[in-house]
């Protein structure tokens, strides 16, 4: 009891001297900040950092907008950025702060959901497609269609991973919409031809890189790193490229509005714009970050990786997936209710 | 039943007392909150989450009904119904299968040596020392496919073909009974350990049959740890999140997806708010209802 | 035991049978787990050889520690507060006779089973979180707080199936005899209660230990429990570490088990 005593007070004060020097608390995506990279960081600086995990965007939204949460850094998605910036939940970045700013690749320097990077920075980007087990089916495998329209190899063996807003717009753009639509003649044939698929779909569920691996699923709708490491274990395993079009996911590095650290925070941002640094994420998550020259201080294996270098032909399927509006997003969440049943 | 330090009428005051610690701790970090969840289902839905300070029976009235998004026509919310009514089949399911294996397993456990009695007790909960998650992945690798029930019975030459447990309302049910048997079992050990089995031996000399001597002796005197055992195993298992979405593969929710679903994906927590506040109101009804019923036939209850 | 009948009374056909495939269908998951907390390879359902690799990779994994720490000690407390409180209720309600409230009180206790985990977890953030600006104060407190609240019914209800039809007449001997209040429930109440307050105390235990979502809600800047670390891995992939780490744990809770066990026998 004396143990769990001494520890708990331990434990309790920890908090309490968080306002001590050198001091920065990072809330992200649960493992998918690379531990070997912090630690350089910590050694280079001196600021120990607390990594807390989340598992979804709704949660880290939720949490950070009830205030009080304690962190500094947050890391959205493309389309929860502009939801943070309209509740003013995250800080205009300084760019003169930033020596390394410039490091950001082109194309990632002026994006959509940030207009000139000035609340972000890229952390790592990758894509949802397809992943297929090459024993089990042969045809092609850049459609959408496979989980649309499963074909006979596939039907009872075929995986979707939970994600609404992927799902429903890869749903979408199968049928030949844009992203966030609200063409009802459109969703109606979406949920049509989804709830003649389901009865063909294994599982809605989480935890594709095993089942990938093991041959419990033939095929998902999968994440490309987490194909990319189903392959390493299982050569048979493919990433198709939907030609119909594919949602493209960044998640990016925020200053909270009510960061104590700031001056960590952008000692950190800075850091992780350093090409060597930015591949040290990649290097762990197995996904592609947006530093230009990080390239070459990637492991072999993904230089030439299928699932992370996109071919070029299917680069123009990729579509990164904007923040629907909130009518949208209630036909959507009918149409999944309605799917799920 | 005269106590010389509680005489009768302090027996509200100090059943009040001892029990304020406990409603002050519910109060604070529990029931009380739960106020806000109320206020929130009465409210309209906010900017991408949360909700905005105008009164509105949005939520309330999609509990119940839902407008077609194609033709706009109103009818009753046959999805919802239909999450509601799955739950409530699973959870009595569950509910009796843990009351099968646990009756045994606690009277098993209770008929012990007093001295094994706390190695049995143990033995139950040890595999609860691993995290939820994680013994839900173990009962996956038990009965997938390649598992090793499926291996194992295709070796032994009963079965062809494996047979697809997993991503089925049977796999649910299995992950629910291993994950609430302890449940189960805690309170009716409690109630049985206290059994004095003089009393079968004197149902036997009455020459009543063994199943007579456990309906007629055995289960009326452990009637308080069966309600008990009960109450905690079929209302998690209404609310159950965690298994059906890992070992029912999701693709059918039950309530507890449902209203998460609203306060995530679907931002929509009004209607989430809503949803558990009827969830709330329908076990509480029960509730009463049982503690009237069994207060009638049970004085000191 | 009557040595007359040809069956030992205490014996019903089938049960032994039933407990015995209970406890099997129990620990067969769990030998599955600490199995392949010993895979050479990197997935949680391939088996890739025997390797301790995994046991390595925890060792040197900080994160897992604290998390691990933090649930044990949560889970401690929480056990603690809510087995004591609920024991002091389940006195106050039971075995008294009907009181006015008594109804009330009961289904307060019983509140946190009635709604799912998201819905207490929402509305303890937006509490928690006007408490934390206003007081400045963001350590464990919230989370212990908040896990007592809701293991409370799991305590409460073994104690009070314990108490109901409890023999009073010791009790009203003993209050005969002169004790206090106190005395007689020092002496006589709380020994005869013992088996509910353990049996409390232990599912208090386990449900700390096993949740996630409210623990995800409340939970402030470096204060992730082991299942919260992995519900952030469940998106990705699990790898045997987990394993490992429960393995570990489970080899813990064995070996104290043991030398409680052992040092209670010695005393004896």
């Amino acid at each position: 009891m004396r143990t769990i005593l001494v520890a708990t007070t331990a434990l309790l004060s920890t908090t309490f001297g968080a306002l001590a020097e050198g001091e920065l608390n990072l809330f992200n995506w649960g493992n998918y900040t690379s531990p070997e990279m912090i630690e350089k960081f910590t050694a280079q600086t001196g600021i120990a950092v607390t990594v807390t995990d989340y598992d979804s965007n709704t949660t880290a939204l939720t949490k950070v907008e009830a205030g009080g949460s304690g962190f500094d850094l947050v890391v959205p998605s493309a389309n929860y950025i502009p939801v943070y910036v309209r509740k003013g939940l995250i800080a205009e970045l300084d760019h003169s702060r930033l020596p390394n700013i410039g490091n950001i690749a082109a194309e990632w320097k002026d994006v959509p959901w940030d207009p000139g990077r000035s609340h972000s920075v890229p952390w790592q980007w990758g894509s949802v497609g397809i992943a297929v087990n090459t024993t089990v089916y042969g045809g092609d495998v850049n459609t959408s269609e496979l989980f649309m329209d499963p074909p006979e190899e596939l039907v009872g063996k075929i995986n979707v991973v939970p994600e609404m807003t992927d799902v429903i717009n890869m749903a979408i753009f199968n049928l030949g919409g844009e992203a966030c639509t609200e063409d009802l003649e459109l969703l109606k044939n979406v949920r049509d031809k989804m709830m003649a698929a389901k009865p063909k779909w294994l599982s809605m569920d989480y935890g594709t890189t095993d089942k990938l691996s093991s041959g419990d699923y033939a095929a998902s709708v999968n994440w490309n790193g987490s194909t990319m490491r189903a392959r390493i274990n299982n050569p048979d395993i493919v990433y198709g490229y939907p030609k119909e079009g594919y949602p493209l996911f960044m998640d990016s590095v925020a200053l909270l509005s009510d960061a104590k650290n700031v001056d960590e925070a952008y000692q950190f941002i800075n850091f992780i714009l350093e090409p060597e640094n930015a591949a040290m994420i990649s290097a762990f998550a197995r996904y592609a970050n947006g530093v230009a020259g990080s390239e070459e201080f990637m492991p072999e294996d993904m230089k030439t990786a299928p699932e992370i270098v996109t071919p070029a032909e299917f680069a123009a399927g990729g579509k990164f997936l904007p923040t629907c509006p909130q009518s949208a997003i209630d036909l959507y969440t009918a149409i999944w209710t309605e799917l799920l049943k | 039943m005269s106590r010389r330090h509680t005489p009768g009428r302090s027996k509200g005051v100090n059943g009040w007392l001892l029990s304020t610690p406990a409603l002050i701790l519910l109060l604070l970090a529990a029931s009380g909150p739960l106020i806000i969840v109320a206020i929130y289902s009465v409210l309209e839905k906010g900017d991408y989450s949360g909700v905005r300070w105008i009164l509105s029976g949005e939520g309330w009235f999609r509990v119940l009904f839902e407008k077609d998004i194609f033709d706009q026509t109103i009818s009753l919310a046959d999805a919802n119904l239909s999450i509601f009514w799955r739950s409530f089949k699973l959870s009595i399911a569950t509910t009796v299968i843990t009351f099968a294996f646990g009756l045994p397993t606690a009277w098993f456990i209770a008929t012990r040596p007093a001295k094994s009695r706390a190695f049995w007790l143990f033995l139950i909960t040890i595999p609860f020392w691993t995290n939820l998650l994680i013994r839900t992945f173990a009962i996956m690798e038990v009965i997938r496919n390649q598992g090793i029930l499926n291996t194992f019975l295709m070796h032994s030459g009963l079965i062809s073909e494996p047979i697809q447990i997993l991503y089925t309302d049977t796999a649910v049910l299995i992950g629910m009974t291993y994950v609430y048997l302890p449940l189960m079992v805690l309170p009716l050990y409690a109630a049985i350990d206290r059994f004095d089995f003089r009393l079968i031996e004197a149902g036997y000399d009455l020459y009543a049959s063994r199943w007579q001597v456990l309906r007629g002796v055995i289960l009326p005197i452990i009637k308080p740890g069966i309600i008990a055992g009960s109450i905690l195993v079929f209302i998690p298992s209404l609310g159950a999140y965690v298994t059906p979405r890992v070992l029912g593969g999701g693709k059918n929710m039950m309530i507890g997806n449902f209203i998460e679903l609203q306060f995530g994906q679907g931002q929509n927590w009004p209607l989430g708010a809503a949803l558990s506040t009827v969830l709330l109101l329908v076990v509480l009804v029960s509730l009463l209802v049982y503690t009237r019923a069994s207060s009638r036939d049970n004085p000191n209850g | 035991m009557d040595k007359r009948r040809a069956f030992d009374v205490t014996t019903l056909p089938g049960f032994t049978t039933i407990a015995i495939l209970a406890f099997i269908l129990l620990y067969a998951p769990i030998v599955t787990l600490v199995i392949y907390s010993f895979n050479g390879g990197n997935s949680v359902n391939q088996w890739g050889g025997f390797s301790l690799q995994w046991y390595a990779v925890a060792a040197q994994n900080e994160a897992v520690q604290d998390a691990t720490a933090r649930s044990l000690i949560i889970a401690v407390w929480a056990s603690v507060i809510s087995t004591t409180v609920a024991t002091m209720a389940a006195l106050g309600t039971t075995r008294r006779g009907k009181f006015k409230g008594q109804t009330m009180i009961y289904v307060i206790i019983n509140q946190p089973l009635m709604v799912p985990e998201i819905v207490t977890a929402v509305s303890l953030l937006i509490f928690f979180s006007s408490v934390k600006v206003a007081t400045g104060y963001s350590g464990l407190g919230y989370l212990i707080l908040a896990h007592s609240a809701f293991c409370i019914p799991f305590a409460y209800l073994p104690i009070k199936a314990r108490l109901e039809g409890m023999d009073t007449s010791m009790e009203t001997a003993a209050a005969d005899l002169y004790a206090t209040p106190w005395q007689s429930f020092r002496y006589v109440t709380l020994p005869l209660l013992l088996p509910g307050v353990i049996a409390g105390a232990m599912l208090a235990f386990i449900i700390s230990l096993d949740n996630v979502i409210i623990t995800e809600f409340v939970k402030s800047a470096g204060q992730d429990t082991l299942p919260t670390y992995m519900l952030g891995q469940l998106r990705r992939a699990l790898t045997p570490e987990v394993n490992a780490i429960s393995t570990a744990l489970l080899a813990l809770t064995i070996l104290i088990l043991t030398l409680f066990v052992f040092v209670t026998k010695k005393r004896d």
